[in-house]
């Protein structure tokens, strides 16, 4: 009976932690100190500089790493906000949504520009943009698109090319995908028809960057739009194969953000690893990121990317986003 | 009798507080109606952007196929930027029940009738400005109504609130220290009126009695009015009491001759002793009468003179020179000897009739009292300080009476059988009272009495 017991309770951390992560990492395990738990969306590999930076400046905090997707992270936020401590995520509207909700720790007296952070809770720390990735073998001989008119005409030229071997977000599922679609759409009516092109190409959809950029390389689809920039320039460094382009017409540019959780436990711990994240700039002798990081001195930026405003929350609206999705699906999925 | 007015506050410290205390309130109302007012500003401003916002809101929202379809329109939140990032909530309703947005965000009662409603609240712990409308959609079988509440943090609007409260606070002080510097200079104007009618009247001779004619505020008008008339009486009654005086020594010193004259005509005619020594004692007692009123007179008319204090410069030893050459008759009568001695000059600024009057009185005194083929000296010396001395070899003063004597019809102990009003060492002292000196009675170590006048 004891044994069964003691089993019982040696079980029943492990029954608390049943999530399934896509990644999951403890930096500096054996630091005596806090341990910061910080969910994100961002891979372990593009991330794992910013924490090691962190924890050697901090030896005695140790830091537990969790990968998920952004619609994903938003769900178990919101289910479980105290099993956070810090929150990071590019779905740049489903933060702000958190942060408008109450749930963000209000940080003061960071210096940060007021346009990279919102609400002295919700703090922006990098600048990617969404990027269109080819593989080249696709290209032979062809001109490469520039922006996204070239592109609907080289797929309404050669569909054969393409039928099923092109591929973007399943906005449905992925956060990140939602805001580059809904962005796209506020920006040109380009979009809507560039989706209905690709819609009549049986496109395939994707939850996330790194899956879209696995297919993109083995050559099982030629065209990704609305890829992350940062994650596609680190395949495109092993892939010769891939081609980034940075779509000419306009440019959706995302800012990755964290906030630390009200209800954390370690908010001194918690505070020093956001000012530790915006101190970091690109270029300074210790980026070892390979995500490119907001310059705040640069204000280019400010132009480029999303707005960290309230209208974030627009196209969460149940209405609006029932609404987006019906047409996004009656133009994509065309069976 | 003391000149010093009684005291009772202070005009110039009056004025300054009303004044300051006036500025202070008017300051304080200033702040507080600047900070209203710019709060209400404020408040409108936000209110007509919420409104705004609503109103997008709700011209986005539409029936499609008997489904109620709100397109929120991208502006709608975003024009609810602000500087300190406030926060924002909403709900959609529709006839009442929740269709999107937050579940915690009320609609607020008068809404539903069509009208707009403001209301501030507080949601999940923030205090928020909320606003709420609706709008009826017509469908093709039925009715529905839309309704839209907002609501958006403050943080902005109080930061903007304490900006201008910290400005209209600064807009107070500096208006009270304008207002208070002011008061002052206010103050200090007005009271330097009242300072020069003060030394122009202080400035006047005293026997100047003539009304004050300096160009005058209005409101001091009526005090240099009361102020002439006053002085006006005050000349009328003291020439009325002069003439008085000249009068009364006229009425009173003539009869009084006469009947000595009578007296002392009938003395030589009476042969019988003892008519005689009634007629002698008659024509004593009317020289004590005489001589009574004359010091009585004297004593009025120095009083009188002693309040209008008039100098001239004199030699002091010519005025006493003349004086003792005028008693000397009499006091060889009572076979004494006068002396004149000390300085051969000495210049003083003083009243000459009062002076000589009052060693009159200190000579006759000691003629009174000095014994027969004495000397009574008289000393007139310039240092230290100017001095007339008066001495005999008589009885000298009691010692216990030598503090009193000087008080007016006070007359020593020995002074019984001495013809006396008692007034003469007061008149001495009233004249040197007038020019600022004193009396002093000693009794000389050889014996004798001795009267100091120092001037």
């Amino acid at each position: 009976m004891r044994y069964l017991i003691a089993i019982v309770l040696c079980l029943l951390p492990c029954v608390g932690v049943a999530q399934d992560w896509e990644e999951q990492k403890i930096f500096n395990e054996g630091a005596v100190g806090t341990r910061l738990r910080i969910i994100s969306s961002t891979d372990t590999a593009l991330f794992a500089p910013l924490i090691e930076g962190f924890v050697a400046k901090y030896p005695s905090i140790s830091v537990e790493y969790m990968v998920t997707g952004t619609a994903d992270l938003d769900r178990l936020v919101r289910a479980a906000p105290e099993t956070f401590d810090i929150v990071v995520s590019s779905a740049m509207d489903l933060q702000l949504k958190l942060a408008n909700d109450g749930f963000a720790l209000t940080i003061n007296d960071i210096a940060h520009p007021h346009w990279a952070q919102w609400h002295e809770s919700l703090f922006a720390f990098t600048s990617e943009p969404a990027t269109i990735v080819i593989n080249r073998t696709a290209f032979d001989g062809e001109l490469i698109p520039q922006t996204r008119q070239d592109l609907i005409e080289t797929l309404r030229t050669r569909p054969e090319d393409f039928r099923g071997r092109v591929g973007t977000y399943d906005v449905r599922q992925s956060g990140l995908g939602y805001l580059f679609a809904t962005q796209d759409a506020r920006a040109s009516e380009t979009y809507w028809r560039l989706m209905e092109v690709m819609g009549g190409l049986d496109v395939r959809l994707y939850c996330c960057s790194g899956d879209m950029l696995t297919d993109l390389a083995d050559g099982t689809i030629a065209v990704a739009y609305n890829v992350l920039g940062s994650y596609a320039a680190v395949r495109a460094e092993g892939a010769a194969a891939l081609e980034i382009i940075l779509p000419s017409d306009f440019q959706t540019t995302m800012m990755r953000s964290a906030m630390v959780m009200k209800g954390t436990l370690e908010p001194e711990a918690a505070e020093a690893f956001i000012r530790h994240l915006i101190a970091e700039k690109p270029g300074s002798p210790n980026d070892g990121s390979a995500l490119p990081l907001l310059n705040s001195e640069d204000t280019t930026h400010e132009r480029e990317t999303i707005t960290l405003d309230p209208a974030l929350l627009t196209f969460l609206d149940t209405l609006k986003r029932k609404k987006f999705l019906s047409e996004w699906e009656n133009a994509v999925i065309q069976h | 009798m003391s000149l010093d007015p009684n005291i009772s506050g202070s005009l110039r410290n009056r004025l300054v507080l009303t004044l300051i205390g006036g500025a202070a309130i008017l300051a304080l109302l200033l702040f507080f109606a600047v900070r209203n007012y710019a709060a209400q500003v404020a408040q409108q401003g936000q209110d007509s952007i919420l409104e705004a916002s609503v109103s997008s809101i709700l011209d986005a929202a539409a029936l499609r196929d008997g489904e109620l379809q709100v397109d929120i329109p991208y502006a709608a939140f975003s024009m609810l930027t602000t500087p300190a990032d406030d926060r924002v909530f909403y709900a959609i309703f529709q006839d009442g029940e929740l269709l999107s947005g937050y579940e915690d965000m009320p609609i607020l009662p008068g809404a539903a009738d069509g009208r707009w409603s403001f209301q501030s609240g507080e949601v999940r712990g923030e205090n928020i400005r909320q606003v709420s409308a609706s709008r009826t959609l017509a469908g093709l079988k039925k009715q529905t109504e839309i309704e839209v509440a907002l609501g958006q943090t403050q943080d902005a609007l109080s930061e903007t609130l304490d900006q201008i409260s910290r400005n209209a606070a600064l807009l107070g002080l500096v208006f009270f220290a304008l207002a208070a510097a002011l008061s002052f200079w206010a103050t200090s104007a007005t009271i330097g009126q009242l300072n020069r009618l003060t030394t122009s009247v202080t400035r006047r001779g005293p026997q100047d009695l003539s009304p004050f004619r300096k160009p005058v505020p209005r409101e001091m008008a009526p005090l240099v009015r009361s102020l002439n008339s006053l002085m006006g009486r005050l000349d009328q009654s003291l020439s009325q009491s002069e003439d008085f005086i000249a009068e009364a020594a006229h009425r009173v010193r003539t009869p009084l001759a006469t009947v000595r004259s009578y007296a002392d005509a009938t003395l030589h005619r009476v042969e019988k002793e003892e008519n005689r020594e009634a007629l002698r004692s008659m024509v004593r007692a009317i020289d004590e009468s005489s001589r009574a009123a004359g010091q009585l007179l004297d004593h009025a008319m120095i009083t009188f003179r002693a309040d209008h204090l008039v100098r001239e410069d004199i030699d002091l030893v010519a005025l006493i020179r003349e004086l003792v050459q005028r008693l000397t008759p009499i006091a060889e009568m009572k076979d004494l000897m006068l002396s004149l001695v000390g300085d051969p000059s000495v210049p003083y600024s003083g009243d000459p009739i009062l002076i000589q009057n009052a060693v009159r009185n200190m000579i006759d005194n000691a003629l009174k009292y000095a014994p027969a083929d004495s000397v009574v000296v008289i000393e007139v010396v310039a240092n230290p300080c100017v001095q007339i001395k008066v001495s005999d070899q008589g009885p000298g003063f009691p010692p216990d009476e030598i503090d009193t004597l000087t008080r007016r019809f006070e007359r020593g102990q020995n002074a019984a059988g001495t013809i006396g009003s008692g007034l003469g060492l007061t008149i001495a002292q009233d004249v040197a009272t007038a020019h600022g000196g004193s009396l002093v009675l000693t009794n000389q170590p050889g014996g004798g009495a001795c009267v100091i006048l120092s001037l």
